[in-house]
């Protein structure tokens, strides 16, 4: 058996495969499309990824290992490729069938199932996904393993001697400071970081990096949804203003609308 | 899928100061936003002060030759030929019984002045017709009364083309600038002239087209202009010039009836069809006549469909010998997917950084301090394909060490803001001083030694020392063998430009290049074009624009050097 450095700190990222960004977002009869449409990596998850790299940065040997795991179709080992480019060490896939939906609480019970397996000693994740803006699966997976939780964490200090994480959390009437022991689950916000691009010579070496591949029934986790979506539908079309020739055509427009 | 949180709304802002704006937007409009001001002017004052005597940055213009001088009577004309003149006249000259209101000279200052603060003009009165017919009155009263007029697009120009050069009536196509017609099927899009670019992309992308052009003014820019100056950019390496993408070309004469010429325009005789071999192309020689020949009021454009799949890549090279052969690679690896390639210099990358404050892309510093960048973009169907082609090349080029390292963006996110780079060098250079821009076309492995040759020079004269020379910076479509160079001075000044002009046209002359690549003559290179066209040529070009414009009111004292006999006046 290797003996283990007691301070050694394994770090265990969940990532989601999303619609880009930048995309604009059309709703069909089936609800958004998504076929054809430019998938990456969700922006909060790419947070969670970057903050990880920049703790080995920061503590270097203290951190062993930084590893990504995502659940979703065949496609999504791209978002992996990805993170595994910016500076993680190994991936695992758990696949599922295209077009299959994984609930966040089908999630968080898979990620329960690999944090038992992986043993790592936070677990950093984006806050929400952009798709479902569900931001349930890291308060999920904190109850389910019963962890301490962070979330929308603006600032992480890492105390390796000390096993401990100090996490600043954006809140509504500002930042609230937590200090807890690990392991824990912390959620990324905005203003954690901004991302790295990929580098050429780090994409080439993540083609070395392992990547794990697993099935559903391989974790023991039941997946079937137990939401049923009633209806999904676009925001009513914004109605055009007019154009006006001259001050007093304004006038007499914002009387006609009641206004003046 | 539930509306953006704001928290979404705080990455949005976010991204955007990291990605910088991707056109480059003069100081006082945009296609999104027109700055509200007292006068229904678009174009409000920018709050800088500037002198109010005729700033020209060389010296070589004619003296203001004997067009009719602005009366309130010929404002009373102009005002009878439109529909709406509250807002489409607007003049200095006061009116004797108060049937229109004047503006102050502050008012049409957007108007008058390029961009780039370099060219200033006095126009009177500046007209925005709404409609052809509108601007076909016009012309045929300027013709009567020898009126001189300034054709102005978006006013985004570099030479000093769409502004006056003394007080020409300033005819705006600001007021035209509907879609007229787009056919789903073949790909033709039907415009006024004053669409304006980014517009008619927006227009077109839900339908899976996209304009076959683009470049850093898009937002400003309109088409009618672009087309006047045979506008190219930067994805002329995939779709071609507008030679080949224009079908059609509605434009106003001036002659006695202001004739609407309408070449290859749906609806007409002949629409607009993608192969037409029935007489002289004429629509060709509008195409880059800076406003000479007509004033074009309506466009027939064959649009390409939007890529799905778009990668791009930013590279360190260490030298201008690797940019080159970067460029053989990429065209072979590559083949029909490239869409773009484009590079610039270290001084362009330190510029774009300052200005924007972001951080560099790559991980540490070029190795000496300096290398070469290199943006590749491709543009395909079939993401996976492009991908491995795209991943192949790079890792070739890593392995062969003939770059130094790269980037590749991970999402759209990030192939905008890598974009950014190159897009925002012209505004990073106008932020850090006076730019002299030199836009030239010569062979790519002569490209960069002209830049080094221009920064020997300023240091032998001392202008580098004492400051009147703050950067030289060389960027541009290397794929098209195109080179912008921006020399960023700390004021306009006469003694600087003679150092670089006529020096760089004939450093351009002696590799066989093109004073213009694409900027086009306006009033900064007119009494140049010799050195890229015969005497021959220019004397046919004369001739061809005195059949056009017999009475020369269009664009006077630019394009092409003075004729030798005088204008007979009639």
């Amino acid at each position: 058996m290797r003996p283990t450095a007691p301070s050694w700190l394994k770090v265990l990222v969940p990532i989601k495969r999303t619609v880009d960004y930048a995309v604009k977002i059309r709703v069909g009869a089936n609800g958004v499309e998504t076929a054809g449409v430019k998938h990456s990596l969700n922006p909060f998850c790419e947070i969670a990824v970057e903050e990880a790299v920049r703790l080995r940065e920061r503590h270097k040997k203290d951190i062993e290992n930084i590893t990504v795991v995502t659940i979703g179709p065949p496609k999504a080992a791209d978002v992996l490729r990805t993170a595994l480019a910016m500076g993680a060490d190994s991936a695992i896939h758990v696949e599922v069938k295209d077009g299959v939906i994984v609930e966040p609480l089908a999630v968080a019970r898979a990620l329960k199932a690999i944090v038992g397996e992986e043993k790592p000693d936070i677990v950093l994740m984006g806050k929400q996904a952009i798709d479902d803006d569900a931001s349930q699966t890291g308060g999920m997976l904190a109850g389910m393993l019963s962890w301490p939780q962070a979330n929308f964490a603006s600032k992480i200090e890492l105390d390796v001697a000390g096993k401990s994480v100090k996490v600043a959390r954006e809140i509504d009437g500002g930042l609230e400071t937590l200090s807890m022991d690990l392991p824990a689950v912390v959620t990324t916000d905005l203003r954690l970081n901004e991302p790295r691009y990929a580098s050429l010579p780090n994409i080439m070496k993540a083609k070395k990096k392992p990547l794990k591949k697993l099935k559903p029934e391989d974790l023991k986790v039941d997946f079937s949804p137990r939401l049923e979506t009633v209806k999904v539908e676009a925001p009513p079309a914004r109605k055009g203003g007019a154009k006006v020739e001259s001050v007093d055509e304004v006038v007499a427009k914002l009387k006609e609308a009641g206004v003046l | 899928m539930p509306a953006r949180s704001t928290a979404l709304a705080g990455l949005a802002r976010r991204q955007a100061a990291r990605q910088l704006p991707a056109a480059i937007r003069p100081a006082f409009t945009t296609a999104a936003t027109a700055r509200p001001s007292s006068s229904s002017l678009s174009r409000a004052a920018p709050l800088r002060a500037f002198s109010s005597t005729p700033r020209r940055a060389g010296g070589n213009v004619p003296a203001r030759a004997d067009y009719k001088k602005l009366t309130a009577a010929d404002v009373e004309a102009f005002k009878s030929f439109l529909s709406t003149p509250a807002s489409s006249l607007f003049t200095t000259i006061a009116s004797p019984d108060g049937s229109w209101t004047p503006v102050n000279e502050d008012d049409l200052i957007g108007y008058n002045k390029d961009w780039m603060d370099k060219y200033v003009g006095h126009s009177q009165l500046l007209l925005k017709p709404k409609s052809t017919e509108e601007v076909s009155k016009i012309m045929a009263y300027c013709y009567k009364e020898r009126i001189a007029v300034v054709p102005q697009g978006g006013n985004t120009g570099l030479v000093g083309g769409g502004t006056p050069v003394y007080d020409e009536v300033i005819l705006s196509t600001e007021a035209m600038k509907e879609v007229r017609h787009f056919d789903e099927v073949s790909g033709i899009l039907t415009a006024d002239g004053g669409a304006i670019l980014e517009s008619l992309s927006n227009y077109l992308h839900p339908k899976g087209y996209m304009m076959p052009l683009d470049l850093g003014a898009k937002g400003s820019c309109h088409i009618a202009g672009n087309i006047s100056t045979n506008a190219g950019g930067l994805r002329l390496l995939r779709y071609g010039s507008l030679h080949g993408t224009v079908l059609g070309i509605e434009a106003v004469l001036p002659d006695e009836k202001g004739t609407i010429l309408s070449v290859g325009m749906p609806g007409g005789r002949g629409g607009a069809l993608r192969k037409d071999n029935t007489g002289y192309d004429l629509k060709q020689l509008f195409i880059g006549a800076e406003g000479t020949l007509g004033i074009v009021t309506g466009v027939s454009i064959m649009t390409p469909r939007l890529s799905s799949a778009v990668n791009v890549a930013v590279l360190s090279v260490p030298d201008f010998k690797g940019v080159q052969k970067v460029f053989q690679e990429t065209r072979g690896h590559l083949g029909e997917i490239l869409s773009a390639f484009e590079f610039w210099d270290q001084e362009g990358l330190e510029l774009v950084l300052h200005h924007t404050g972001q951080k560099t892309p790559f991980e540490g510093e070029p190795e000496g301090g300096r290398a070469f960048y290199v943006l590749i973009e491709t543009s395909g169907s079939n993401n996976d394909h492009d991908s491995e082609k795209l991943g192949s090349l790079l890792e070739h080029l890593l392995e062969s060490e003939v770059i130094a390292d790269g980037v590749l963006a991970q999402d759209e996110t990030q192939v905008a803001s890598l974009w950014s780079l190159r897009e925002s060098m012209p505004e990073a250079a106008g932020k850090l001083g006076k730019v002299y821009k030199y836009d030239l076309s010569m062979p790519v492995k002569d490209m960069y030694s002209l830049v080094e040759e221009a920064r020997v020079r300023f240091e032998e004269h001392g202008l580098i020392k004492d400051g009147s020379i703050k950067s030289v910076v060389g960027y541009g479509h290397i794929g098209d063998g195109n080179l912008h160079i921006n020399i960023v001075a700390d004021r306009w000044d006469e003694k600087i430009e003679k150092t670089i002009e006529p020096w760089i046209y004939e450093a351009t002359a002696a590799r066989s290049g093109s004073i213009s690549a694409e900027h086009g003559l306006g009033v900064m290179k007119a009494p140049y074009v010799g050195y890229s066209k015969s005497d021959e040529s220019i004397d046919v070009m004369q001739a061809i624009r005195k059949l056009f414009d017999p009475r020369g009111i269009l664009s006077p004292y630019k394009y092409l050097p003075p004729v030798k006999e005088p204008q007979a006046a009639n």
